[in-house]
């Protein structure tokens, strides 16, 4: 299993209290669209995100991240980022 | 708007007409829904209310019936003070009706210097800078200090003049969940020990009426490294044993760095300001956009401010009339079965919470019968979707007629089946 295989899981473990529709996941699973999260599900997503990885996903980030996938990517830049 | 507008909610889904590009409207279109049709059901609309004629600090004229006003932030009621009032006549006189002008150019007349010195004798600090609204004051002060390549870290809740400086700022935005210090705490840790932070807080939380934890952000952001604005918007004039705000209230003012407010609340007309001891700050007057970018208040506009400002230093008695009224109207209201915004009176708001928009415009409307006046809100202004009624209460509402609100609540309460 790749670095990016165990960050997908994870972030699929985070996703599944929120997943009330128990879409399935993959890397084009869209918060918005198929997940329908509102921003305050959001909001609470990504504390747990950012607490579990202990790193920042800035707001200005969370623009630009639409798809499960981009997510995954920008943990794992950030994560290699700081090493 | 038809009704064929109406039923396509998606753009996508209506092809543009050939030759002509989408309308940008069709953005607005599932809220034009939502308005008709909550106004199809017959309510009147609770954003379009006409003042007839205002009364005092309490009292105006609407649809031609007496209301009292409990949703106006009025909280010092000082809009008709006489001495006030006389100041600002006597500007229009001897200074005209606008300076039409910028601070920087033709804007800046003795009144606004006066207003100034008011506000930096009221705080006790070095410098003040008064912009044309609140808004553009946390526009202005935000954008300009936090730029490219830091950081800014707010309270989730925070008010939109906030999120819309962050964003004209360039700077990094990072949110934690509101009031929550080891959030922050944790957010400010994981920030580069290098780059620049801003920390802003809210004294009072305006939607639910609810106070910060200055004293414990405060310790963290500073321990952190981090400046400190605190948006005493809804606390100037009354939390605070000279007026000061919730920083005051909690020991911290010489801590944070700025402190940003309002003269559209307790000092009781229209302006904003940023004070502060930064040994720099008066660089900001050169390169803060939305101070530079627009015209000065008006003479009479500064007069006022600098007046009521002055009397709100020695308004103690007032303050302590103002704190009852807001625990008598909570206890009142929470005794009658009202759901609120807190537990306990934190503010002179008080934020009674709706089942749905539908509840919440229907309540507003057999208040506003009854002859009561309170804010009807609603997402995305207010946290966790909540609609709410939310009250601010005015230091010159009589014992009396807080009585008076209650049996109001009390009867379009049930009129409408909030409370059994």
């Amino acid at each position: 299993m790749t670095d990016r295989d165990q960050t997908f899981d994870k972030v699929a473990e985070l996703i599944a209290p929120f997943n009330k529709k128990n879409a399935a996941l993959t890397d084009t699973t869209t918060f918005a669209g198929d997940l329908e999260w509102d921003s305050l599900v959001v909001m609470d997503f990504v504390a747990s995100v950012e607490d579990e990885f202990d790193i920042l996903i800035t707001m200005n980030m969370q623009a630009e991240i639409e798809t499960v996938g981009q997510l995954v990517d920008a943990i794992e830049a950030l994560r290699n980022s700081e090493q | 708007m038809t009704e064929a507008g109406i039923d396509s909610l998606d753009p996508a889904a209506a092809p543009a007409p050939e030759g002509h590009g989408r309308d940008l409207f069709s953005k607005f279109d599932p809220l034009i829904a939502q308005r008709e049709g909550l106004l199809a059901t017959g309510l009147k609309d609770p954003f379009g209310l006409v003042m007839e004629k205002v009364l005092s600090p309490t009292r105006a004229i609407c649809n031609g019936k007496e209301t009292i006003l409990l949703g106006t932030y009025n909280y010092m009621g000082m809009t008709f003070d006489a001495d006030v009032i006389a100041a600002g006549k006597k500007a229009l006189d001897e200074f005209g009706s606008g300076t039409t002008g910028s601070r920087v150019l033709n804007g800046t007349y003795q009144g606004h210097k006066e207003c100034e010195d008011a506000l930096k004798d009221f705080y006790g600090m070095d410098h003040a800078m008064v912009f044309s609204t609140g808004y553009q004051a946390n526009l202005g002060i935000i954008s300009t200090i936090a730029g490219k390549g830091d950081y800014v870290v707010l309270d989730i809740d925070s008010h939109a003049s906030i999120y819309d400086g962050c964003k004209m700022g360039d700077a990094e935005i990072v949110a934690f969940r509101h009031n929550d210090v080891s959030a922050l705490e944790k957010r400010l840790a994981r920030i580069p020990a290098d780059a620049g932070k801003l920390v802003v807080l809210e004294g009072v939380y305006s939607m639910l009426g609810d106070v910060a934890p200055l004293k414990e952000m405060v310790a963290v952001s500073k321990a952190a490294g981090a400046m400190v604005l605190v948006d005493e918007a809804h606390s100037m004039g009354f939390i605070g044993e000279n007026g000061r705000g919730v920083v005051e209230a909690q020991g911290v003012l010489d801590d944070v760095d700025f402190v940003i407010g309002t003269f559209s609340k307790s000092v009781g007309t229209v302006g904003g300001f940023c004070v502060s001891n930064h040994p720099k700050f008066e660089i900001l007057r050169l390169v803060c956009r939305p101070y530079v970018f627009t015209a000065s208040l008006p003479p009479s506009v500064v007069a006022t401010a600098a007046t009521s400002i002055r009397k709100l230093m020695h308004g103690s008695d007032k303050r302590a009339h103002l704190w009852e009224n807001s625990k008598r109207l909570h206890g009142g209201l929470k005794a009658l079965g009202f759901q609120l915004g807190t537990d306990e009176p934190q503010s002179a708001i008080i934020a009674v919470i709706m089942p749905d928009l539908e509840k919440g415009a229907a309540m507003w409307e057999a208040l506003l019968t009854e002859g009561l006046y309170v804010n009807l809100a609603r997402p995305p202004a207010t946290p966790a979707n909540m609609t709410l009624l939310r009250c601010s209460l005015c230091a010159e509402h009589s014992a009396a007629e807080v009585g008076e609100i209650l049996a109001m609540f009390e009867r379009a309460g049930k009129a409408t089946g909030v409370i059994g």
